[in-house]
């Protein structure tokens, strides 16, 4: 090959494999742009939540935030997440209810009742397990664990077998009426990816939850984790949870 | 969001709301599993329960149960075609099932339906009757004209050797076939049981017995429903009954039942004793919620009772048109309550919260996709098919006669 024709033939094939390596990435889904060595590593992360439950002041701004955000149906059925109201009494007996099915803050609980010993507030919502029994049970793999630790739902794959919601011990999940597809919280995927914070996260005004990367050990979760007594929801199941709760009270399920 | 909710869905979930009572996870109200995963089990549970009830004639040379043996094999079939209709009705997306044979997750037991499915009819009914019948299909093919001999030849797969030697393989390959067949159908069978027993979230499914539970029961009603076929055909062609053959078939059909009963039992007892966490919601679930399906319809109408007659009727000398009438008033109570089983199973389960403080109602749609009707027109398809095979198909070996009455 002489100098002439080299040149001839590179004319052509730098610009062809710089086509080629475009069109690859296209194909595995992955960011094309000049920033794709600094792009979004998901196996760098490893999310989780905390939630206060002392902080929580049963306002719902969570619960109106998640459905805006991830249009999930307003009807009283279909939740993301959610607030339970717990109603303990002196003669032991404990009252739960949710009161996210109504729009707008709780109504305080009977103020005056001499019965009453203390009432307490618990947000829930997909408790993210590592050890997911949902992902488990999928025929087709539409529901499945990211590498940064989230459960997520394919819903262009899912056939609505509804599978995974019956093996949720949490409730978590509900089959969505327009899509026909089973639905849950995401951590809102979306956000967090770029940085941001959930939206149930970003509009809480007293910092019941907190998002944040377990893998990093300056990570206020990680510090939360620290400082608080921690549990999860039926560690008897062993889907060890990722949502994490703070002085958390026995009666909670 | 294109499209829309389904018409009714708010109206039949406001009113299970109205049902709730207790504290139940609010994603809860709605009712996931419906009439439609009631039956479906039911219909898979005929199946392989009729399909053992042959293979005793073909493994293990009850000659007694020899008249019953193609009948046996044309119910397991007609009831097999139907099996998969309620899965696929049931779907959000009944136009993605194909995913389940293309992207299967090996960790899920669902997953696992399409494949079990596909082998228990492809490699071992079709197989098995296709055997079974190939030297009939052959002569009907000769001498029949037109569009049903070309039907005929067209079943025989236009074999044609009827030499000695053929009509020997002919048998011993069904024969081969059956003893693949009796672990598949454990295997079709105990699989859905293991669907439900898998399930840890569920206190109610979640056992270890739950897939020999649905196994016994299986074979009760295959059996049941085998020996009710008999019967009726009989009347229908007005031909005498062979009694040797219902009596042994009863006695099978008495020990099935008394070894689901003993299993069952067991389970309840299990339960009471250790008295986990979720007794407490499980009791009142069965007081509130089940006591009319479980402890009438189950026990007393679907086992007790049918026990009590098979039994009688084998204390007792009674003439043959009493014991007629009793084996089928007892097959008949039998379904009932297989029936009933698999409604406290499937929808029982879902009428109690994961919380465990808390129980939910069920308002089955009668008209609909997941209806009532839609159940109806299921249970009654396999028997429509069953007419049609049983036209094509003759019931007994050429040969073999009873006599008219």
């Amino acid at each position: 090959m002489n100098k002439r024709e080299f040149l001839t033939e590179a004319v052509v094939f730098f610009p062809a494999a710089a086509m080629l390596q475009t069109l690859a990435l296209k194909a595995e889904g992955k960011e094309v742009s000049a920033e794709t060595k600094t792009a979004y590593d998901p196996s760098l992360h490893w999310y989780g939540m905390g939630i206060d439950t002392d902080k929580c002041i049963g306002c719902n701004r969570c619960v109106e935030a998640c459905k805006a955000e991830n249009n999930v149906p307003d009807e009283p059925y279909f939740f993301r997440t959610w607030i339970e109201r717990y109603t303990v009494r002196r003669d032991g007996k404990t009252t739960v209810e949710c009161i996210s099915t109504r729009p707008g803050p709780a109504k305080q609980a009977e103020p005056e009742d001499p019965s009453v010993v203390r009432t307490f507030f618990v947000p829930k919502l997909c408790n993210q397990c590592a050890n997911p029994p949902c992902v488990q049970v999928c025929p087709v793999g539409a529901t499945f664990q990211t590498k940064d630790g989230v459960v997520l739902v394919d819903e262009k794959r899912c056939i609505g077998c509804r599978y995974c919601i019956q093996a949720c011990p949490y409730g978590a999940r509900y089959l969505n009426p327009y899509t026909r597809t089973a639905d849950k919280c995401t951590f809102c995927y979306h956000r967090v990816t770029k940085g941001l914070q959930p939206a149930c996260v970003e509009v809480c005004p007293t910092e019941a939850r907190i998002f944040g990367d377990l893998n990093k050990l300056s990570d206020r979760l990680v510090r939360f984790q620290r400082t608080n007594e921690i549990s999860v929801l039926k560690p008897d199941l062993n889907t060890e949870p990722k949502v994490r709760y703070a002085k958390l009270d026995g009666e909670v399920r | 969001m294109n499209a829309q909710a389904p018409a009714g869905l708010y109206e039949q979930l406001a009113s299970q709301l109205s049902q709730v009572i207790g504290f139940i996870y609010p994603n809860e109200v709605e009712t996931h599993w419906s009439i439609l995963i009631v039956i479906y089990p039911y219909i898979t549970g005929v199946v392989a329960g009729a399909f053992i009830l042959a293979s005793l004639v073909k493994v293990f040379n009850v000659v007694e149960v020899q008249p019953i043996y193609r009948l046996a094999l044309l119910t397991a079939l007609a009831f097999m075609l139907i099996a998969p209709m309620p899965l696929q009705l049931h779907l959000g997306h009944p136009e993605r099932a194909y995913e389940i044979y293309l992207t299967p997750q090996p960790t899920s037991a669902m997953a696992m339906f399409g494949f079990v499915y596909l082998w228990y009819l492809m490699g071992i009914l079709l197989i098995e009757v296709w055997f079974e019948y190939r030297q009939e299909l052959i002569q009907m093919g000769q001498r029949g004209r037109g569009l049903l001999g070309a039907l005929y030849r067209a079943l025989s797969l236009y074999s044609r050797d009827l030499s000695p030697a053929a009509l020997e393989f002919d048998k011993k390959a069904s024969k081969i076939v059956t003893i693949i067949g009796i672990p598949s159908a454990f295997l079709l069978h105990g699989y859905v049981g293991f669907i439900f027993g898998s399930v840890k979230a569920n206190p109610w499914w979640g056992s270890v017995l739950m897939p020999i539970v649905f196994l016994m029961s299986a074979i009760v009603s295959g059996i049941a429903m085998v020996m009710l076929v008999y019967i009726v055909l009989s009347l229908i062609r007005n031909e005498k009954l062979d009694t040797r053959c219902l009596d042994k078939v009863g006695l099978f059909l008495l020990v099935a039942i008394i070894v689901d009963f003993a299993l069952e039992g067991l389970d309840y007892i299990h339960r009471l004793y250790q008295s986990e966490e979720s007794i407490k919601i499980l009791g009142q679930l069965v007081s509130a919620k089940l006591f009319t399906s479980l402890v009438i319809m189950q026990v007393l109408l679907g086992m007790l009772v049918p026990l009590l007659i098979l039994v009688l009727v084998r204390i007792w000398r009674l003439n043959d048109e009493f014991r007629k009438l009793l084996y089928f008033s007892a097959a008949m109570l039998i379904q009932l309550g297989i029936l009933s089983m698999r409604w406290n199973v499937v929808i029982g389960g879902q009428l109690y919260s994961k919380s465990l403080r808390g129980l939910m109602g069920y308002k089955m749609e009668l008209t609909g996709i997941e209806s009532l009707l839609t159940a109806v027109v299921l249970l009654s398809a396999p028997f429509v098919i069953l007419i049609v095979l049983i036209r094509l198909l003759p019931t007994r070996r050429s040969g073999q006669h009873t006599t008219a009455v």
